[in-house]
């Protein structure tokens, strides 16, 4: 395709911080353009301050979310064509987290939320002890199965309007974790991370608007971890365990 | 384990707190599912009156004449003095940004008053 006769995509782009604003910008378009394709062209051949983050491209690291048109997705699997009716593509940084520069938001209070949830393995094993045995097929190794996946983009964080009311609520990706290892066998923390999502920033915050589980790009259900962790610390109240 | 900036709000919170957040809970579902079949049951006893031309004195006097609708209307009553309160310590939390012992304490007295009222209601119907 020559220069002449190439097909031009009109793009604005956040640049600067909170207080930035977007920009105008025109781009070559391709077949098959992702819309990290879009932002990587102005970055190498228009504007080189634009600044973005992105790893491994191929939908696994979780590092190149952004708010496309809107709302929030991986830009290195969303086709141009799924966004843009031949009208304006629109990428910001994603919403809820504090904007660094341009699209790259600081994800810190999104992974501390993580950690404040009880995020990591509490191991009740030795090096010296034997593999655990985990039946594949039973009911939990198969609920971990639906929530292991999660990639840690933050897509669901930024679309949640919980988190955006109420800002120290855990929010669906934090709890969803606390779910995977609530049903891990192999985990120790039991009661105390029941506590850690049960307060009033925890799981019953969450108000089942179900705007995580219509984003996530690895089709999850936060809401239905939620859900069970609703009922986990309910039932652990009413038992008095909690 | 339970110390440390980064970890459980339960360590921050206190395990006091995160029960009491946890019975809010269970109190708040359990009372909308009683509000739910109250609900039903008053709409269709209206939708039954309306469509059967009761006068308010009539209805009234089939009320006094079964000690079971003041007690199913206190029911009622104590359901909507528990779920409207937790209901609106939601709503001021995340709309308003207002939390704490202050609003507790008047949602508290917000409960009081609609258990008050109700019941007086109920005992000016029945009685």
């Amino acid at each position: 395709m020559s220069a002449a006769t190439e097909s031009r995509l009109p793009v604005r782009i956040w640049r600067g911080d909170a207080n930035g604003r977007f920009e105008r910008y025109d781009v070559p378009r391709h077949a098959s353009q992702t819309v990290l394709d879009v932002v990587s062209h102005v970055q190498r051949h228009v504007d080189p301050t634009l600044a973005y983050r992105y790893a491994c491209r191929v939908g696994m690291c979780g590092s190149c979310a952004m708010t496309v048109n809107g709302k929030a997705r991986w830009t290195c699997r969303t086709h141009v064509d799924a966004v843009v009716g031949g009208a304006m593509l629109e990428i910001a940084p994603l919403n809820h987290l504090p904007i660094v520069r341009d699209l790259v938001v600081d994800m810190a209070p999104f992974f501390d939320k993580w950690a404040a949830a009880k995020g990591a393995f509490t191991s009740t094993s030795t090096r010296h002890d034997d593999f655990a045995q985990v039946a594949p097929a039973s009911a939990k190794r198969r609920a971990i199965d639906a929530t292991v996946e999660c990639i840690g983009c933050g897509v669901c964080y930024s679309s949640c309007d919980v988190v955006g009311w109420k800002p120290d609520y855990l929010g669906p990706a934090a709890l969803n974790r606390a779910f995977t290892l609530v049903n891990d066998v192999r985990d120790g923390a039991g009661i105390e991370r029941l506590r850690a999502v049960g307060g009033d920033a925890g799981c019953q915050a969450c108000h089942t608007h179900q705007s995580c589980t219509e984003r996530c790009p690895k089709h999850l259900t936060p809401t239905a971890s939620i859900a069970g962790l609703k009922r986990l610390v309910a039932l652990a109240v009413v038992k008095r365990r909690l | 384990m339970t110390s440390g900036a980064l970890d459980g709000r339960g360590a921050r919170d206190g395990a006091a707190a995160i029960r009491a957040a946890a019975w809010r809970f269970v109190l708040q579902r359990a009372s909308a599912a009683v509000l739910a079949l109250c609900v039903v049951v008053h709409l269709a006893t209206i939708i039954y009156a309306v469509r059967h031309g009761l006068t308010s004195d009539a209805i009234v006097a089939r009320v006094r004449a079964n000690p079971a609708w003041p007690a199913f209307y206190v029911v009622f009553v104590i359901a909507a003095a528990i779920h409207a309160p937790l209901g609106i310590r939601a709503i001021v939390d995340e709309w308003l940004g207002l939390r704490g012992r202050a609003v507790d304490i008047a949602l508290g007295l917000t409960s009081l008053v609609l258990f008050a009222g109700g019941l007086y209601a109920v005992h000016a119907l029945a009685a």
